[in-house]
């Protein structure tokens, strides 16, 4: 069982965007750097799926060369092998993202390296293009679920469960297969110190990336406007709660 | 022509489906062009009523035996068939889970550029949009050169309203030339969920709580106050990610989004992405020990303090009160 993962490098925002003066990126100079909380949890299932049934794990990602972190963070949890598509840091847009991966996992296919399943978030953090995981399944000729959030493998089938308003919808697809994850999938597991130790000391493989560029072009990015709102400040500690009561009563919510 | 995807529910639309409708019939209108409407399930043939009030003038009913359960990929083969047929200047669905997913099919199988999760769309040669990022706290203004136009319009960002001019929808049957492996996805099971309790994204009143909450058994405070409220408990992606509570109750981008009369949100910061969740709440009251909290500049009101002293002295309250 060989499992691929694929994650983006995104800035670590807080509780208000900054943009940079040309009003292309987020402004990151006081920001980390982390991937999105959706494939946090598909580098976990990687790493699991690879503990239950065998195989190897490796992830991927496109981007500059300080993308490097990402593929350490995940090194550093159990995955075995990472690959960098090294970029000048331009923002790729998904039709281009998704030629990009495709190509490289043809090449690792001809390298000897076939992938049984693909992971992918069901978005990027960031642009949200909800996309990039259907045009690689596509490219490869593999079915794709997305969204989901239960996998489970028996021989050449997957199980993969999605949830509804009402319930789940359980897709059964063959596999070699693409499943874009959500969070909820798991619970991720925090890197040991080990794990980060080994992680530095493994391999980047890197590939040039190919893709065409266009189709859609970003402009420029613009904030919100923020709605501050002008707080009324009840009071402080406990005392304060008959006047939540009393709130809670012009609210008509008692 | 333009060409708007359109989800129902066992006959019904739902909301979303007429926010994209009201984007795509105001687009018609400013380019003198036409809207028409592709929808699956036979249920969906009595819509055409309410599509004339939408100005759709056309309702293209795809029909195959297979697709009585969801098949993503059958029904994007579908549209590129009747894409390949009508030749739409631009194809819409809704930004939902499904509106999508099978629009990115689409664009894979026609390699086009698609733009999910629009809310303003400029047409000419290449569309300007804005689009959402960041789960709907950045925008993006981006052009769209490819031809026919695929995009998606963002949930719960435009108000849906009728077409100035209705139009008289007519109803199509269109059959798709559909072969097995494009039903390789499909929906082969489906589980319903039993649940008596209210749902999060349905409650009047949202209790949440973050990392000031300390444990999964400091939830069971918030758990008493909710049960007092009628209301749900959620939580931060820190309270989630600890294991304090399950996915299932997190309110935000990547979370659950919710729309309460009321969110009381008990030892949480206020970090964009969780603020993007509660967007619909129509009040805000914060309890947090920090007066510098983020959330504090979101907020309607707010008592500065302890939430474990608090959070029970509110329960005493209400419990006074209930015995009257
Ligand atoms: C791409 C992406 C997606 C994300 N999606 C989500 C999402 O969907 N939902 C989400 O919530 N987060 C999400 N996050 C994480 C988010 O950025 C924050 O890390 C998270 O919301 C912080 O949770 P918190 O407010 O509970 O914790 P903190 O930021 O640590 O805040 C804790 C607060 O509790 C207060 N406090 C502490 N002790 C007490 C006490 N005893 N009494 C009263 N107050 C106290 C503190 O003053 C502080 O304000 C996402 C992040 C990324 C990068
Ligand atoms: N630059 C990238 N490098 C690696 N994977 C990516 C990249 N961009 C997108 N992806 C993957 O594709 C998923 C969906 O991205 P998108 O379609 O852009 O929302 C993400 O969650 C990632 O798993």
């Amino acid at each position: 069982m060989n499992v691929l993962v694929c994650v983006k490098r995104v800035p670590e925002t807080g509780a208000t965007i900054i943009l940079t003066e040309d009003q292309q990126n987020i402004d990151t100079r006081n920001l980390g750097f982390a991937v999105s909380p959706h494939e946090e949890c598909a580098v976990e299932e990687a790493v699991r799926l690879v503990e239950e049934y065998g195989g190897s794990s490796t992830v991927l990602t496109l981007g500059e060369a300080d993308a490097t972190e990402q593929l350490r963070d995940a090194l550093a949890l159990g995955v075995d092998r990472a690959v960098l598509l090294e970029t000048d840091g331009s923002e790729w847009d998904p039709r281009a993202t998704g030629q990009a991966i495709a190509k490289a996992i043809q090449l690792q296919r001809e390298q000897g390296f076939e992938f049984d399943v693909l992971l992918f978030g069901n978005e990027a953090a960031d642009s949200g293009g909800y996309q990039v995981g259907v045009r690689v399944a596509h490219a490869l000729d593999m079915p794709c679920v997305t969204g989901i959030k239960g996998l489970e493998l028996k021989d050449n089938t997957a199980l993969a469960k999605r949830e509804t308003d009402s319930g789940w919808e359980v897709f059964e697809v063959s596999i070699p297969a693409v499943f874009t994850i959500k969070e909820g999938i798991n619970l991720p597991r925090y890197p040991s110190l080990p794990g980060r130790l080994k992680a530095k000391k493994k391999p980047i493989e890197q590939v040039e990336p190919q893709g065409e560029v266009g189709g859609l072009e970003k402009v420029r990015l613009r904030t919100l406007p923020t709605q501050v709102s002008e707080v009324d400040i009840l009071g402080t500690g406990p005392e304060t709660a008959s006047k939540v009561v009393t709130l809670l009563k012009e609210l008509r919510l008692l | 022509m333009l060409l708007t995807l359109l989800e129902h529910n066992q006959g019904k639309l739902n909301a979303v489906s007429l926010e994209t409708l009201t984007l795509a019939h105001n687009l018609a209108a400013d380019l003198s062009d036409s809207l028409e409407a592709l929808v699956v399930g036979e249920e969906a043939s009595t819509l055409v009523d309410q599509l004339s009030a939408y100005g759709v003038t056309k309702m293209h009913l795809i029909q195959d035996d297979g697709l009585k359960d969801y098949a993503p990929e059958a029904i994007a083969h579908s549209i590129v068939q009747v894409m390949d047929t009508l030749s739409p200047e631009a194809v819409f669905a809704s930004g939902t889970d499904r509106g999508n997913e099978i629009l990115a099919h689409v664009a894979a199988i026609t390699d086009l550029s698609m733009a999910a999760n629009c809310v303003e769309v400029q047409p000419g040669e290449s569309y300007q949009v804005i689009r959402v990022r960041w789960g709907g706290s950045l925008l993006e203004e981006a052009k769209l050169t490819d031809s026919p136009k695929l995009l998606t319009i963002a949930p719960n960002m435009i108000e849906s309203s009728p077409a100035v001019d209705s139009a008289t929808c007519e109803l199509a049957i269109f059959k798709p030339t559909l072969d097995e492996k494009m039903f390789r996805v499909r929906v082969t099971e489906r589980i319903e969920k039993a649940s008596d309790k209210v749902s999060l994204a349905e409650a009047r009143v949202v209790i949440g709580g973050g990392r000031g909450v300390g444990s999964a058994e400091g939830f069971a405070l918030l758990d008493e106050l909710a049960d007092l409220l009628g209301g749900a408990v959620g939580g931060s992606r820190v309270a989630t990610n600890l294991g304090w509570r399950p996915h299932s109750d997190q309110i935000g981008q990547t979370g659950t989004r919710i729309a309460p009369d009321l969110y009381i949100a008990c030892g949480i910061s206020g970090a964009i992405q969780h603020m993007v969740g509660c967007k619909g709440a129509k009040h805000i009251l914060v309890i947090n020990e920090d007066s510098e909290a983020p959330i504090l500049e979101r907020a309607d009101y707010a008592v500065l303090g302890d939430l474990h002293e608090i959070v029970p002295a509110l329960i005493d309250g209400l419990k006074k009160e209930e015995a009257g």
